[in-house]
């Protein structure tokens, strides 16, 4: 257990997390904007992983050059993000808005259905059993010496995740949308009564946060390269644990959150061992529940009457 | 002296209903129970597979049961029940196979680990619950997924995928007028069909009883408004704390039954997450807060499962529109969309469920801004 195997599993910690990051995103806008626990979140991801291996081998992406093959992905990106957000924004519009006014318990447990209903179709889409994502992407490694490997794959994860990050705090820091967005999570009566459409303001959130998770799904199918309708569940637990640890509806929390979800799970695979790294996971957010519930980056808030 | 034009029931301060269904409504579990008690000595079918398909059915009403006390009367959410399901099933299995020196018998078995149960229900409860409602949803889930993970890995104490057996019959070695009673227990399913059916009534009883005592009346005005109950003298922590005990205990109690039932613990994946949900589905299609619409959404879903689904699936086969056995023209294939889809459009249309408590209906009516 050399300081160098240690710093490989770091990297490999800080591009899965990156990837957790993304999605965990989806889960703390739509959270800091209606108080919704989407559970739909993460088998959304798994529709886009779907479309993604369907537009590969439709398209024998495989076995093109590198110049079709990076094209090809940053359209793929941007194909599965519109799917995505714009397959968010209809479950909200037809499923979660004419909940607004129930209590809590109705849009959690309909989410719930939602995920349901999204596995069904992944199972129709892909079938029963898990499918390998084609390798698109040269394994060589980016970095000099023998070393730490740095891959293509791991390229492209940076490449990603960061301008999209960066364009999301742009428009939630900068814009029209992203000041709404801001006044609706603080206060949806209050932003109503100065102007703003709250219900347009939920929607673009739902889009946003579903475009996110398009992208992370084509990603995860080219980092991770095996897809199953079943996917979801797991991978939204995990990012829904790190939007948690982040502190929930803090869009800078998710990305700490994520960073060190994917680190602990990098760590814990190569040190205790991959079957227990579920219950660490898991373990780790009931003790920050317990502790500090407001999560490392969010803000203390108390039950309001 | 003319009586009131409507009487009112003391329970709820909603008027009270009048008729033969509102006589049903107050005693269907007697005319319930009796069907149940008689029909193995008129349905010969049950001495075989379907005596156990039915016990299954007892167990899975009494694991519901118990969740109702969580999510229908105090309103917590929890998506972790089948982690102290597993609990119980794992605890009576140590307290009784024969690879650990205990084997202390059925019966203490039994009541060692419902008690034990309640213990770690409290014990995850005690630091939690002070949580917001839909984080204590997920702590809930965390802590599914934990136990399962720890079932299927620590090999040496739990069987890891094998499960821990055999789990002897209750009553193994007493004889009674003669007969072994687990040699009984053993040879025909009705036995564990009148154990389990006794258990379920009992947990109906109790449940009833609770739901008027003053605990339950505590659990209602805690799920209706915090604030309110604990500015009447209500510790909302500890009447919380005790919904997670009791449903846990509930649970536990069922598993017991569950092993016993299988003498084996089955695998780890039997206490999974879908588990988990398939009983909160059960309790919030048939009612939310409702012993009645517990059991017959927990009837429904397993019904849908284990009548309805494969009935189905052998009519399309007979009428041969499926030739090449597509799973989009299978009932079965369509299972989660169809449950996605109930859960989507009660939500929608009826959140109080199929028979609901008219209690929380009411409170589910009124719009909260």
């Amino acid at each position: 257990m050399s300081v160098q195997f240690f710093l490989q599993q770091c990297l490999i910690g800080l591009t899965n997390g990156a990837l957790i990051a993304l999605v965990a995103l989806g889960y703390t806008m739509v959270y800091g904007i209606i108080g919704l626990i989407n559970f739909a979140h993460g088998d959304l991801i798994m529709l886009g992983a779907c479309l993604a291996l369907s537009i590969v081998t439709a398209l024998g992406l495989a076995a093109a050059g590198p110049t079709a093959t990076w094209l090809g992905i940053a359209m793929l990106v941007v194909v599965c993000g519109l799917f995505c957000g714009g397959l968010n924004l209809a479950v909200d519009r037809i499923v979660y808005k004419p909940l607004r006014t129930a209590p809590k318990l109705a849009p959690l447990v309909s989410a719930i259905g939602v995920s349901f209903i999204f596995m069904n179709i992944g199972l129709f889409w892909i079938g029963p059993a898990d499918r390998s994502f084609p390798e698109l992407l040269p394994a060589a490694n980016l970095l000099p010496g023998e070393g730490l490997q740095f891959t293509w794959k791991d390229l492209l994860v940076v490449l990603v995740v960061v301008p999209l990050m960066v364009a999301l705090s742009l428009l939630v820091k900068s814009t029209r949308l992203g000041k709404a967005m801001r006044a609706v999570s603080q206060d949806a009566t209050a932003a109503a009564l100065v102007g703003i459409d709250v219900d347009r303001v939920i929607a673009a959130t739902f889009f946003i946060g579903g475009f996110l998770g398009g992208a992370a799904s084509v990603i995860y199918g080219l980092y991770i390269n095996t897809i199953g309708f079943q996917m979801g569940f797991q991978n939204g637990l995990y990012a829904f644990t790190a939007a948690v640890l982040g502190g929930i509806g803090s869009i800078p929390g998710a990305v700490v959150g994520g960073i060190v979800i994917g680190l602990v799970r990098a760590l814990s695979s190569a040190y205790v061992g991959e079957r227990w790294t579920g219950a660490i996971v898991f373990a780790i957010l009931i003790v920050i529940l317990v502790f500090r519930p407001e999560g490392l980056l969010g803000r203390r808030t108390r039950e309001k009457v | 002296m003319p009586r009131p034009a409507t009487a009112v029931d003391v329970a709820t301060g909603l008027p009270a209903r009048a008729g033969v269904l509102a006589w049903l409504r107050e005693r269907w579990e007697i005319v319930a129970l009796a069907v149940l008690a008689l029909a193995p000595l008129v349905v010969p079918a049950l001495g075989g597979a379907l005596g156990g398909q039915m016990t299954t059915l007892f167990i899975y009403c009494i694991l519901a049961l118990g969740l109702n006390v969580m999510v229908g009367y105090t309103g917590l959410v929890h998506l972790g029940i089948a982690a102290f399901f597993g609990i119980g099933a794992y605890l009576m299995a140590i307290l009784t196979v024969p690879m650990y020196p205990f084997q202390i018998g059925w019966l203490a078995a039994a009541v060692v680990s419902v008690l034990l149960t309640a213990g770690i229900g409290l014990a995850l409860g005690a630091p939690t619950l002070r949580l917001r409602g839909d984080y204590l949803a997920i702590v809930t889930l965390g802590f599914g997924e934990v136990v399962k993970v720890t079932l299927r890995n620590l090999e040496q104490i739990t069987g890891g995928m094998k499960g821990l057996n055999p789990v002897p019959p209750p009553g193994a070695g007493v004889k009674v007028a003669g007969i072994d009673l687990g040699l009984a227990f053993a040879i025909d399913p009705r036995w564990f069909y009148y154990l389990s059916l006794l258990a379920l009534a009992g947990v109906v009883v109790a449940m009833r009883r609770l739901e008027h005592s003053r605990l339950g009346r505590a659990w209602v005005a805690v799920r209706e408004d915090e604030l309110a109950a604990s500015a009447m003298g209500i510790s909302a922590t500890r009447v919380k704390l005790s919904a997670f005990a009791m449903s846990s205990a509930v649970a536990g109690l069922a598993g017991c039954l569950y092993a016993g039932s299988l003498s084996t613990t089955a695998d780890p994946n039997a206490y999974d997450f879908n588990r988990s949900i398939m009983v909160l589905c059960a309790v919030i299609l048939g009612g939310l807060g409702s012993i009645p619409g517990t059991l017959l959404g927990v009837a429904i879903l397993v019904g849908f499962d284990t009548v309805l689904a494969p009935w189905a699936d052998s009519l399309i086969q007979q009428m041969n529109i499926n030739p090449l056995g597509s799973s989009l023209l299978s009932f079965s294939g369509w299972r989660l969309a169809i449950f996605g889809l109930a859960l989507v459009l009660v939500m929608r249309y009826r959140p109080e469920g199929l028979v609901p408590s008219r209690r929380l209906a009411a409170e589910l009516r009124e719009a909260h801004p």
